[in-house]
């Protein structure tokens, strides 16, 4: 198997873009990756998109079709396929799109992801999500999506004291991140104080503990490493892609606080890349509530178990503290349009790899990608370096 | 959730009924063919769970997804059967603040929701404090 | 032989005081309350029905004398307020009970005594040989229009009653019975109409009282018994008033039936009414105490029966709660709780 490289990245906005159609946004980011690639249409060879739910959000299914038809590619007749694991379908798409290069299959895939969530109404859409969980025995059963999180939070709470005000911190911090990121959903900063007034959406979590509903799409081109330098002075290297599933209902995870394929993904891209978490200078990881980026962070294996809210709340994961998390805004700050995040994360590595992240650039050679499908049936880890 | 699929599900939802391995012992709910631990190798039998357990984590849904709205705030939470496994459900018959992780609960036949003013009306277990 | 083999009771726990309800309309709480000599009823939660009540009363039932659902043969139960106009109740119950799959099935309705023509359906099959055993339910989430009268007395509960011929089972004989039935419009509900109508006064005299006391007396001729060879008298219960005066009438006495007026602090259960008095007083009397029960339901009929407690009565009583420990175990209610419970609130 040949080492694989990015080559090319793109990302839209994200946000709710009544404007845009869900065909606008991955040609917006598919266009923009390709010409940050320097790639011509007739050399791509395969494309990967990772969309959660079209089906119910815009009831347009074959979304691979539509995809390979308004990138203009469908005239080449280029393979093109959707993957889905719930909101890690992104990362997923990447894993997948990596196999087909590092195979020898291919040589130049795209890999990326789209969700268009804002024309149903909020609570069609919340229904949609809970779509990520266990249908008929925790949607059924009365189930939200917010639900399930918050009784992840209200375990961690009890079994080492977390507080509201350190989950609070984790949505405080992905905002000042934000506030540097032209691209973010939201671009404001918020306060412990604010967060906990907000509206209580499932105790203990407010809103403002939970991502946004949002519209984006992003897109990374990937060649075989060898050849990258034919098309960019910026290579970065995907060292490690790793992928492992877990029940998929919460009440059947053997401890609800610990996501055990976040740790098994982490465990198998460690050591693909002979590396251990000492070795991460930055992560984006997976805050798809705040309770998430704190188990996030624990599973990962940077802070023990336990500690992620107090390590939050002290500054240590801030954008220029030891260990700089989500220095894009995470998925609360930015957005998390479903099917995308996973490949926008992964964009954001490499403009920080590149030294191309501006007011909000961190420092380091190695930068990790964590992206969860549901309460964790599915973890994706990726890791890059220069 | 269609008719059929909603209908399928009675014996789980009315009475817990589960599976229960032979070959390693363990308890399953709601009911499995394969047995995770043994795969080919178990032997699954069927089981009526007693209902009877404890709260290992809750919430308070105070916003909600269609299909379910005029029941809010309501009492989520994940229990542990007797026998081991464990399952999402509602507590009810208590305060929004009366539960505590660790609490026994007991069964009871409750409405869990209905598909709009014409469509069916579907029941299961919710869980009460004993 | 053919008898009461077990019984179970169900009331939710909310509450709502008639005077909380009287306030809300700018009545005088001490004239209603002396009026209809209700204090408080039951209100169902959000998530109960007719159905859920009915499961809950049977599984107590069940319970209680350890019954083998797959004995029951057929089962009946008896609403005005069955969550389906087309769809039965009693298929619910059969597959909650775990009763299912072979024994029949059916709906009734009769207003207030469409659980006791339950029990008269059950006796037949059982003595006729047919089936092994009858569970006859009356459960009702009571309604009535905000602002009527009958919105001080309509609450929320359910009894189930298993018949079965076994000696060594019966816990409660049924001695004898007698039915009277008229068509005399007295309370009615339109189909897709959301609350009932009535009467007024039309619902004392030519109904309740009429029906009643024909039923009774016609059973105390048919078995050459009198109101004083009996320990207790229970009666269909729409109010405090009804029922002690139609016992006078008949010749009972405040002893006979006090034990059995459950209306005073949970309303009127409607076809669980009088089937409610009479668990209470199974949960207190003595092997060979007989009782004297009578249903009224509108539209219009009476069933009368005559019962004696057999000695197995005390072995299988604690097997479920009864209706004292469910009237205690309560919660109260204000009436923009209990309106929004209760649907009123249509949203």
């Amino acid at each position: 198997m040949r080492e694989v490289a990015i080559i090319g990245i793109g990302c839209t906005p994200f946000g709710e873009f009544w404007n845009k159609s869900f065909r606008d946004i991955f040609v917006e980011a598919g266009i923009e990756a390709i010409k940050d690639a320097c790639v011509q249409g007739k050399e791509i060879d395969e494309i990967v998109g990772g969309n959660m739910s079209a089906g119910r959000f815009i009831e347009q299914e074959h979304v691979s079709a539509l995809i390979a038809d308004y990138s203009g590619l469908a005239s080449l007749h280029i393979p093109s396929t959707r993957v889905e694991a719930a909101c890690a379908s992104g990362g997923l798409a990447l894993r997948m799109g990596m196999l087909a290069v590092a195979s020898g299959h291919s040589d130049i895939v795209i890999a990326a992801g789209v969700e268009k969530m804002t024309d149903v109404s909020t609570q069609a859409a919340t229904d949609m999500l809970t779509a990520a969980a266990d249908r008929e025995w925790e949607g059924f059963a009365g189930a939200t999506f917010p639900g399930l999180y918050a009784m992840i939070a209200r375990r961690h709470m009890h079994e080492y004291g977390t507080t509201p005000e350190q989950l609070a911190s984790v949505a405080v911090k992905n905002h000042h991140n934000a506030t540097m990121n032209s691209k973010a959903q939201f671009q404001n900063e918020i306060s412990v104080e604010a967060v906990l007034r907000s509206t209580m959406i499932a105790d203990p979590l407010h809103i403002f503990d939970c991502s946004p509903l949002s519209d984006g799409a992003a897109a990374v081109v990937l060649a075989p490493a060898e050849k990258a330098r034919e098309y960019t002075d910026t290579p970065i290297f995907i060292k490690a892609s790793a992928q492992a599933s877990d029940v998929i209902a919460l009440h059947d995870r053997a401890d609800i606080t610990t996501l055990t394929a976040t740790m098994s993904a982490a465990s198998r891209a460690y050591k693909m890349a002979g590396m251990t978490p000492s070795d991460i200078d930055f992560v984006e990881v997976h805050d798809c509530f705040t309770i998430a980026e704190i188990c996030a962070i624990e599973d990962l294996g940077f802070f023990e178990k336990g500690i992620g809210g107090k390590v939050t709340e002290d500054g240590v994961t801030a954008i220029d503290g030891d260990l700089p998390v989500n220095p894009s805004g995470g998925l609360k700050a930015c957005g998390h349009p479903v099917g995308a995040t996973g490949i926008k994360q992964v964009v954001e590595i490499v403009q920080q790899l590149r030294g191309e992240a501006g007011k909000r650039q961190v420092t380091g050679e190695v930068g990790m990608a964590h992206n969860v499908g549901g309460s964790g049936g599915t973890a994706v880890a990726h890791i890059l370096t220069r | 959730m269609s008719v059929a699929s909603i209908w399928r599900h009675i014996p789980s939802r009315y009475n817990l009924a589960g599976t229960h391995c032979r070959t390693c012992g363990k308890y399953y709910f709601p009911s499995r063919t394969i047995c995770p631990r043994c795969r080919r190798d178990g032997k699954m039998e069927e089981y009526l769970f007693k209902g009877t357990g404890k709260v290992v984590s809750y919430t308070v849904i105070h916003a909600v997804p269609e299909g379910h709205s005029g029941q809010v705030p309501y009492i989520l939470a994940i229990i542990k059967l007797d026998e081991g496994p464990r399952l999402t459900g509602q507590i009810v018959n208590v305060r929004l603040d009366g539960v505590e992780i660790g609490m026994e609960v007991k069964p009871v036949f409750r409405k869990l929701g209905e598909d709009g003013n014409k469509g069916i009306i579907y029941y299961g277990a919710k869980f009460e404090p004993q | 032989m053919i008898g009461i083999v077990s019984y179970g009771v169900y009331i939710p726990r909310y509450r709502i005081k008639v005077s909380e309800i009287a306030k809300v309309w700018g009545a005088d709480v001490q004239s209603i309350v002396g009026g209809l000599r209700v204090e408080e009823k039951s209100v169902p939660d959000l998530d109960e029905d007719t159905a859920t009540i009915a499961v809950e009363a049977a599984r107590n039932a069940v319970n209680r004398a350890e019954i083998d659902p797959l004995c029951i043969g057929a089962i009946y139960t008896g609403s005005e307020s069955h969550p389906y106009a087309v769809k039965p109740t009693s298929t619910i119950v059969a597959d909650a009970i775990c009763a299912t799959p072979n024994l029949t099935a059916a709906d009734f309705e009769f207003a207030c005594k469409a659980g006791t023509a339950g029990i008269q359906a059950c006796m037949g099959l059982v003595e006729s040989n047919r089936i092994d055993l009858g569970l006859a339910i009356g459960a009702d989430v009571a309604q009535g229009a905000p602002g009527d009268a009958l919105e001080y007395t309509a609450a929320a509960g359910g009894a189930a009653y298993i018949i079965g011929r076994d000696p060594n089972q019966i816990a409660v004989e049924i001695e004898g019975m007698f039915s009277f039935t008229t068509d005399t419009p007295d309370f009615w509900r339109r189909d897709g109409a959301s609350y009932p109508e009535h009467g007024g006064r039309f619902t004392g005299e030519p109904a309740y009282f009429k029906h009643i006391v024909s039923a009774a007396r016609g059973l105390l001729t048919d078995l050459n018994a009198e109101p004083e060879d009996y320990d207790y008298a229970v009666f269909h219960q729409p109010n405090g008033k009804f029922p002690r005066r139609v016992a006078a009438d008949l010749g009972f006495t405040s002893e006979q039936i006090e034990p059995g007026i459950m209306v005073t602090m949970l309303g009127n259960t409607y076809s669980a009414s009088c089937m409610i008095g009479l668990a209470a007083i199974l949960d207190v009397a003595s092997a060979d105490d007989r009782i004297f029960m009578t249903s009224f339901g509108s539209g219009a009929g009476s069933d009368a029966f005559s019962l004696q407690v057999t000695d197995r009565l005390n072995g299988i009583r604690n097997g479920a709660p009864s209706v004292s420990e469910l009237l205690a175990d309560k919660e109260y209610i204000s009436y923009s709780t209990y309106a929004r419970n209760k649907g009123k609130i249509r949203i």
